[in-house]
């Protein structure tokens, strides 16, 4: 679990939006609405883009060339949004998501970042011992799977395109979209049919 | 500024073994891992203002940023061979490899 | 590695030796309110054009290496966007003692 902020740093926190809001940089009201705005953000929506590249072929090269294209067409606003990449796992590759210097995260269209996301541990052991970090999770890959470590490390936020399950043969967008969790879309686990 | 990328997609690179944190406040977006270390450019991601110059609020010119892949293994003399890491690199931290006189 | 080798910078965190048998710990619990009224305030500040990202990095970065392993991760962007503001002029050193 995360630890509560210091108390010194929920004071920090009111000084400086005192200070701020004093010389009219920003107003609370502005903070909670953005606030509100982000919030809206969830793994659904990339869960969403991935089902639907599952069942439409058009849309899934439009996601593999585009992925800012794709979450608008998604009714996601990309206004301001970083570019949005998109990783294609194969029977023979898997992709995982992480960023080593930082926490950069395809916030769009998984909202915020889970805490095992920005850890020390992850962000260290995903890119030296991805196939480690997976198997304690419950993933083993097999030996004749490349596993590729995605380091985000600059202007792209990066989503995974996880491999449709078998046994889903005929399911619609909607059903499949309930298979695709946030860890899928992160590349930290696989989707399976329930 | 539509300059054409340096390094097409498949060229080899070297990544330059360069420690600006050792000269001073600096942000790097470069990891330590892949520094001095050889790889394949997958492609060109397109241009971006240069973070390095961002992260102090200077004028910023755009560099051509590449998804670069190398083999996870000999990165960490650990890992499975096969597995790959892939991380984006700015353009002025790449080289040809080999080094090769240009025309 | 040879002793020669250069040790990275605080967050340049990639395979280092000190968490290899750290778990990763999967909480998925959401930000507190503390780290969501930070998160909302960096956006403004950048949409605003008061910071960038990579300052808000180089902030981060700047960060002592014991208060950054014993920060949380917003107390950390807290710190870094008051050093910003007090650089820029924005708001005085004062204000936030």
């Amino acid at each position: 679990m995360a630890a509560p902020p210091r108390p010194d740093s929920i004071a920090l926190l009111d000084r400086l939006m005192a200070a701020l809001v004093a010389r009219g940089i920003v107003t609370e009201a502005e903070v909670a609405e953005r606030q509100a705005n982000t919030d809206k953000a969830s793994p659904e929506t990339g869960a969403r883009m991935v089902a639907r590249a599952w069942t439409d072929p058009a849309y899934r090269a439009l996601l593999l060339s585009d992925g800012r294209a794709a979450a608008e067409e998604m009714g996601v606003s990309m206004a301001g949004a970083p570019p949005l990449g998109v990783l294609e796992n194969a029977p023979g590759r898997h992709h995982l998501v992480v960023c080593t210097l930082c926490s950069c995260y395809p916030r769009a269209v998984l909202g915020y970042p889970p805490n095992w996301y920005k850890s020390f541990a992850y962000r260290s052991r995903a890119v030296r011992e991805p196939r480690q970090v997976l198997a304690e999770w419950g993933l083993n890959l097999p030996d004749t799977v490349e596993v590729r470590v995605v380091d985000s490390t600059a202007d792209y936020r990066w989503m995974v395109l996880p491999m449709r399950p078998a046994g889903t043969e005929g399911w619609d967008a909607t059903r499949l979209a309930a298979l695709v969790t946030r860890d899928a879309l992160v590349g930290v686990a696989v989707p399976v049919a329930a | 500024m539509s300059e054409m990328p340096r390094f097409a997609a498949g060229a080899t690179v070297r990544v330059k073994d360069d420690w600006p944190e050792r000269r001073g406040p600096c942000h790097i977006r470069t990891p330590h891992y892949i520094r001095g270390r050889t790889g394949t450019v997958v492609r060109p991601l397109g241009a971006f203002a240069n973070p390095e110059d961002l992260a102090f609020a200077k004028p910023a010119p755009k560099r051509t940023l590449y998804h670069v892949l190398f083999a996870q293994e000999p990165l960490w003399q650990e890992g499975k061979a096969g597995d790959t890491v892939m991380v984006e690199v700015f353009e002025h931290w790449l080289e040809p490899h080999p080094i090769k006189q240009e025309a | 590695m040879p002793d020669d080798t250069p040790i990275p910078a605080i967050h340049d965190i990639g395979g280092a030796a000190r968490f290899h048998c750290t778990p990763v710990e999967h909480d998925e619990v959401p930000p507190d309110a503390f780290g969501k009224k930070v998160d909302a305030l960096r956006q403004i500040l950048a949409q605003k054009k008061l910071m960038t990202v990579d300052e808000l990095r180089r902030g981060i970065e700047s960060i002592p290496e014991s208060e950054y392993f014993a920060l949380g991760y917003y107390e950390r962007w807290l710190r870094s966007i008051a050093l910003l503001m007090v650089e820029k002029g924005q708001v005085e050193e004062g204000d936030l003692r």
